[in-house]
């Protein structure tokens, strides 16, 4: 196949927070800089992100970063790793004045400054009052946030290509990545993108569960790629759930609805938080109100035919309060699950929201190949955001740390590159068997035939992560479910497309999709059967307890052999002195 | 000027039914699929024109109920918050 290729200083794959920011700093510096996206820039998943960002500016009470360290540190279980936290904290706030500068319409203070809002987990004084640390543009952050930095990368002329699908990293024979083939979704065509440089940042992966808050899109691309390029993937089995997703949906049902007096019910009409937690009851934390839910559903409590959610009860708050406090819900309520909440319960289940784990990076956003902590970064290759692991939410993270964690280390990674491309400024000579592998790879999907389809085995696939890799996690059931997931992953070459067209064939596109959610579920599914402890988002009955001698460490997840090692904690901060594990107590 | 063959072009208007924001893509994905093929043509370019808003704007007008100022394009957004997809 004669491929058509293209030249760059830098190729970065996703076009939400992170990568628009590392985009921006480097075409500010007059790199020539390709940002492939598959879908519009403006309509990547950061777009969804409401809450804000956390800096600790102290405009509304006192605040400074060595807090907000000691809040992330703990809020991770103290499986974040300290030198990243305390860099993270501490850029956050050039970070954010950055971003204000480039014209994010941060809500104000009467005085000018920008508003803070508090949000759980933020803390005063090492724990003591509540902060208020959450930076935010209304209630549309993550739209401000993109928006503007797709503006000022147009300004800067960074090199967009929108509707093209990252296919696979492109290697020299010494194993440096040089680059993508990617694919124009709009006609097919693919297209192979030399550059000296290449940051993942393609976002999260929650359609590998049947139930997830996560646009359509979140399909663990570039962790997949990754894997496929020999990597690893870090913590993979930290993934948080919001209790409360519209059943079957996915949609999420904010928290205010218990806050406010809803509560949950099972088949029979029973209040069953007051057995789980019988003083929080439904107000106990996420995890045990999304453990709850599993478990009244698998002891055969569940509602509706299949009896496989509970029912969220809001109707007795009455319709004003339901109005006033709680817009939105009866909106959504009515559209996705069929029901209005004023007179009929919401049928709710716990939908995955956010993935902790991700590809290994130090601080600068360098890709880190191996479990040795003292080994050297992979040349060339960065990642940043939500497919990326820089180990800063470690089991668990707070609220406004995403965005935070995509600007930041989007922002920082793109001025590593900058001084890797002054040293590194030559392009090297690609390997034809790494390109011949992928444009294989692209070809199989030609071959026509009877077959599974995408869609059944998408299905399929989503289900058993579900059931075995989700919420609810005991020793049986998860090894069951490797099982399970490993002969998902030989029937794909059972899989067949349904339709051969060349110009935007959702199909082709889901398939390559495909590949990638069973990749990236397996690297969960494995990491979680193997961590014997319950720690942060990783819940296991049968071992309810934190284990910090044996378990202070990361996993990591190699696809070849579904081979895991382990790599300690960096417990050691960059300037001050560690903050030694504690027991989690809000 | 939308053409006739970008009104025809289910396959494209699937892709641009891929957003941000999964409210969107489940509701969007839902009309195209319904509806869409049903509409005089005149909505249909509404339609696509609809596809270029922001996400938050989409969402506040399908989701929220906000209500836009044109009224063919409110007869739209109406149609679209009336699919079923519960």
């Amino acid at each position: 196949m004669a491929l058509d290729k293209q030249r760059f200083d830098t190729l970065i794959l996703g076009a939400g927070g992170a990568g628009l920011n590392a985009a921006l700093q480097l075409a500010n510096a007059n790199l020539k800089v390709a940002v492939v996206s598959k879908v519009f820039p403006t309509r990547s998943h950061t777009v969804a992100a409401q809450g804000g960002v956390n800096a600790a500016l102290a405009n509304v009470l006192p605040d400074n970063w060595h807090w907000h360290m000691f809040d992330t540190v703990k809020g991770s279980d103290y499986l974040g790793d300290q030198d990243a936290i305390e860099y993270m904290c501490r850029e956050a706030i050039p970070t954010v004045y950055e971003l204000e500068h480039n014209g994010v319409p941060f809500s104000r203070l009467p005085n000018g400054k920008i508003y803070q809002r508090a949000f759980g987990g933020q803390s005063q004084n090492f724990g003591g009052d509540q902060a208020a640390r959450t930076c935010a543009a209304a209630d549309r952050t993550g739209h401000a946030i993109l928006h503007t930095l797709y503006q000022q990368n147009i300004r800067a002329k960074t090199h967009f290509y929108d509707e093209y699908f990252a296919v696979d990293l492109i290697k020299d024979e010494e194993g440096v990545v040089l680059g993508a083939l990617v694919l124009n979704i709009a006609t097919g065509e693919p297209l192979l993108i030399e550059s000296k440089t290449t940051l993942l940042a393609t976002g999260g992966c929650g359609q590998v569960f049947r139930t997830t808050s996560n646009a359509h899109i979140n399909t663990g691309d570039g962790m997949a790629m990754a894997l496929r390029a020999g990597l690893p993937l870090m913590d993979m089995e930290f993934f948080q759930f919001h209790p409360t997703g519209i059943a079957g949906k996915g949609m999420l049902i904010t928290e205010g609805v218990r806050g406010e007096g809803g509560y949950l019910i099972n088949k029979d009409g029973e209040r069953f938080m007051e057995k789980y937690a019988p003083n929080a009851k439904d107000l106990a934390s996420r995890d045990v109100v999304a453990r709850s839910i599993v478990t009244e559903v698998r002891e055969g409590r569940g509602c509706g035919p299949d009896g496989d959610h509970v029912m969220l009860k809001v109707d007795h708050l009455g319709e004003d309060v339901i109005a006033k406090r709680l817009p939105g819900i009866r909106e959504s309520s009515k559209i996705f699950a069929g029901v209005d909440p004023v007179q009929d319960p919401i049928p709710v289940f716990p939908t995955a929201h956010y993935v902790m784990g991700g590809i290994p990076t130090d601080r600068f956003g360098r890709v880190m190949p191996t479990a040795s902590d003292d080994g050297d970064p992979l040349p060339g290759l960065y990642a940043a955001g939500e497919c990326a692991c820089a180990s800063v939410h470690g089991a668990n993270r707070l609220g406004g740390n995403s965005l935070l964690d995509i600007l930041v280390f989007g922002r920082l990674a793109g001025h590593n590159i900058i001084e890797y491309v002054k040293q590194n400024s030559a392009h090297r000579p690609l390997s034809d068997d790494s390109v011949a592998q992928s444009v294989d790879r692209l070809e199989r999907w030609d071959v026509k035939g009877e077959g599974i389809t995408v869609s059944e085995l998408r299905k399929e696939f989503r289900k058993t992560m579900e059931d075995h890799a989700g919420v609810f996690r005991v020793e049986d059931m998860m090894a069951d479910g490797v099982e399970k997931v490993k002969a998902i992953r030989d029937k794909l070459k059972d899989v067949r497309l349904t339709d051969h067209s060349a110009t935007f064939n959702t199909n082709r596109t889901e398939a390559l999709e495909l590949e990638n959610l069973i990749d990236v579920g397996l690297s969960i599914a494995v990491s979680a059967l193997h961590r014997k402890e319950s720690r942060g988002a990783h819940s296991r009955p049968d071992f309810p307890k934190r284990e910090d001698g044996e378990w202070m460490k990361h996993t990591l997840y190699w696809k070849e052999g579904d081979k895991l090692e382990y790599k300690g904690v960096r417990s050691q901060p960059l300037t001050v002195e560690s903050f030694p594990p504690k027991e989690r107590v809000y | 000027m939308i053409d006739e063959g970008e009104l025809k072009n289910l396959d494209r208007l699937r892709w641009q039914c891929r957003r941000g924001m999964l409210e969107l893509d489940v509701l969007l994905e839902a009309f195209l699929e319904q509806h869409y093929s049903e509409l005089p043509t005149r909505m249909q370019r509404h339609f696509i024109q609809l596809l270029e808003f922001p996400d938050p704007i989409i969402h506040a007008w399908c989701v929220g109920g906000e209500k836009p100022d044109d009224e063919e394009f409110a007869e739209l957004v109406a149609s679209i918050r009336a699919t079923s997809v519960a």
